[in-house]
């Protein structure tokens, strides 16, 4: 396992191996019968990606989401899955510096692209003003949508300060501003079971706040 | 979600050459219905012909004083590009009514058109649906049809076209523009764009295959107030019930197009000639011969009273 974490095993450890052996499912005989069954295996694609600042090289199933080529492929498992449909927000990552949900989006049709996730955010040592005041705010009970919580509210903040319009503005020509109502809206394709919420607003008014 | 060869188109013509010529194939943009519906296997291309980098993500004036929208577009530039925001409020409004951030980032303004039904029994693998596999049954006639629609619908489907940017291009009198397989383009209006389901509601719209959006243009501004508002069972996040697409002069006339009741914007021109005598008049006009079921007759109420909440902020 690539955590290192001396210990032998680790949840992430676990996680990882429970992937490898249901590849191993699901593409019966892969390793005995490789020569009969060369016709059926699928189409891969040789896609490049920039992830948190370093160029990676993967060859994919052309079926591989973004989603899954972070976390099965790269080990950067911050991203979660959720509902895999684009309904919950928990993969929300961004892409050329834009939110998208990353279980929606094909890996190759990210060639060349510049992808940052939770992890690219900010370090343990050096939170991204985010992440800080997730952590202050208590803007998370279980922590599982927050990644995505975290890179949306990123997105967010950053569509209010180059302008786009939202459902709530009254005057859809005029300027948004950075009020609760504007956070709700904006943030409501990151569902939170815990409920959060309120507190997920704070963390981000305080950063509307430091960065406005 | 079954396997498939992938490719990028490098021109307009080139894509719709392709998917024109290859069994199976379909176009690829923001992905995000598409991927959705491919995991369900309610979609199964078996190769996808992307057309990211075909040069369609612009906004330009037209010669006519109107607007030549890419078919790339993002629902997020779209919705906040100065022009549409000043001139073709409605469309904002509309487009920002839907979907969530991270979706209208992706999603584009020809996908927009193409998304297809909610219906629950069309997700439903297990359950027949004539959309999804012709010639098996409308699940949705007996079942639960609280979101579906009320007119315009058949004994074969009644689903709804979920989308919210579509009734804004209704009022606006929007024209699609595309190529075809041969290279030939053509203009067709958006109210001749999507069918009534008929006997084929696995036919949802009036593109030929391998026919790609290229542009949607919408005509000189129309001035007057514009309005968008949409009636759904949570603040944000979730597919009308009830929308109401309206540009409202000050004379009291205007233009509107109901979403959420039919399987296209339902505009109807005589109901709109009754728009200054108020909001029973329009509906009674543009509702009549609605088939609504048991489940969804509520819509029929809910569509007077959304108008004339827009009719009242008009007014004031």
């Amino acid at each position: 396992m690539e955590d290192g974490n001396g210990h032998g095993i680790s949840r992430r450890g676990v996680i990882v191996a429970g992937a490898a052996s249901a590849a191993v499912v699901a593409v019966p005989g892969a390793s005995e019968a490789q020569g009969a069954r060369a016709s059926v295996s699928p189409p891969m694609a040789k896609v490049t990606l920039k992830v948190n600042g370093v160029q990676r090289t993967l060859a994919l199933d052309t079926r591989t989401s973004l989603l899954d080529t972070l976390r099965e492929h790269l080990k950067l498992t911050g991203t979660k899955k959720g509902c895999d449909h684009g309904q919950c927000g928990a993969c929300t990552v961004l892409v050329n510096g834009q939110r998208i949900n990353s279980c929606l989006s094909l890996a190759v049709m990210h060639q060349g692209d510049e992808v940052t996730t939770v992890e690219g955010l900010g370090t343990p040592d050096k939170l991204h003003p985010m992440q800080a005041a997730f952590v202050k705010h208590d803007g998370f009970q279980c922590g599982y949508c927050t990644p995505g919580q975290i890179c949306s509210a990123v997105g967010v903040l950053d569509e209010i300060r180059r302008g786009i319009p939202s459902h709530v503005q009254e005057d859809v020509a005029a300027r948004p501003s950075t009020s609760n109502d504007e956070m709700r809206e904006r943030m409501s394709g990151n569902i939170c079971r815990c409920g959060a919420y309120s507190n997920i607003l704070e963390a981000m008014q305080e950063v509307a706040g430091e960065t406005a | 979600m079954k396997a498939f060869t992938y490719a990028r188109a490098k021109t307009p013509a080139e894509a719709a050459a392709a998917v024109a010529q290859t069994p199976g194939a379909k176009f690829i943009a923001g992905g995000t219905n598409l991927l959705d519906l491919m995991k369900l296997q309610i979609e199964t291309p078996t190769h996808l012909v992307d057309v990211q980098d075909l040069a369609l993500d612009r906004i330009e004036p037209t010669a006519d004083g109107g607007l030549r929208i890419g078919a790339l577009v993002s629902n997020t530039a779209l919705s906040a590009d100065r022009r549409v925001r000043s001139d073709y409020g409605v469309l904002t409004r509309a487009i920002q009514a839907g979907a969530s951030g991270q979706l209208r980032n992706k999603a584009t303004t020809a996908g927009n058109l193409l998304q297809r039904t909610r219906c629950p029994y069309f997700y439903d693998t297990n359950m027949p649906c004539n959309k999804r596999n012709p010639g098996s049954g409308c699940s949705a006639l007996g079942g639960y049809s609280r979101q579906l629609g009320v007119i315009g619908t058949s004994d074969a489907c009644i689903a709804t076209h979920p989308g919210d940017m579509a009734q804004a291009m209704r009022v606006l009198d929007a024209t699609v523009e595309t190529v075809d397989g041969e290279g030939e383009t053509r203009a067709i209006p958006i109210a001749d764009f999507h069918r009534l389901w008929g006997d084929t509601p696995q036919i949802e719209t009036n593109l030929k295959r391998g026919e790609l959006i290229t542009a949607v243009t919408l005509p000189r501004p129309l001035g007057g107030r514009h309005f968008y508002e949409k009636v759904r069972d949570r603040a944000s996040y979730a597919f009308a019930l009830v929308s109401v697409a309206a540009v409202i002069q000050r004379d009291g006339s205007g233009r509107v197009a109901f979403g959420g009741v039919a399987p296209k914007p339902w505009r109807v021109d005589s109901a709109e000639a009754a728009m200054p005598q108020g909001a029973r008049a329009v509906t009674a006009l543009a509702f009549a011969g609605a088939r609504p079921t048991a489940d969804n007759q509520f819509k029929l109420p809910l569509a007077e009273r959304t108008l004339a909440s827009v009719i009242a902020q008009a007014k004031a």
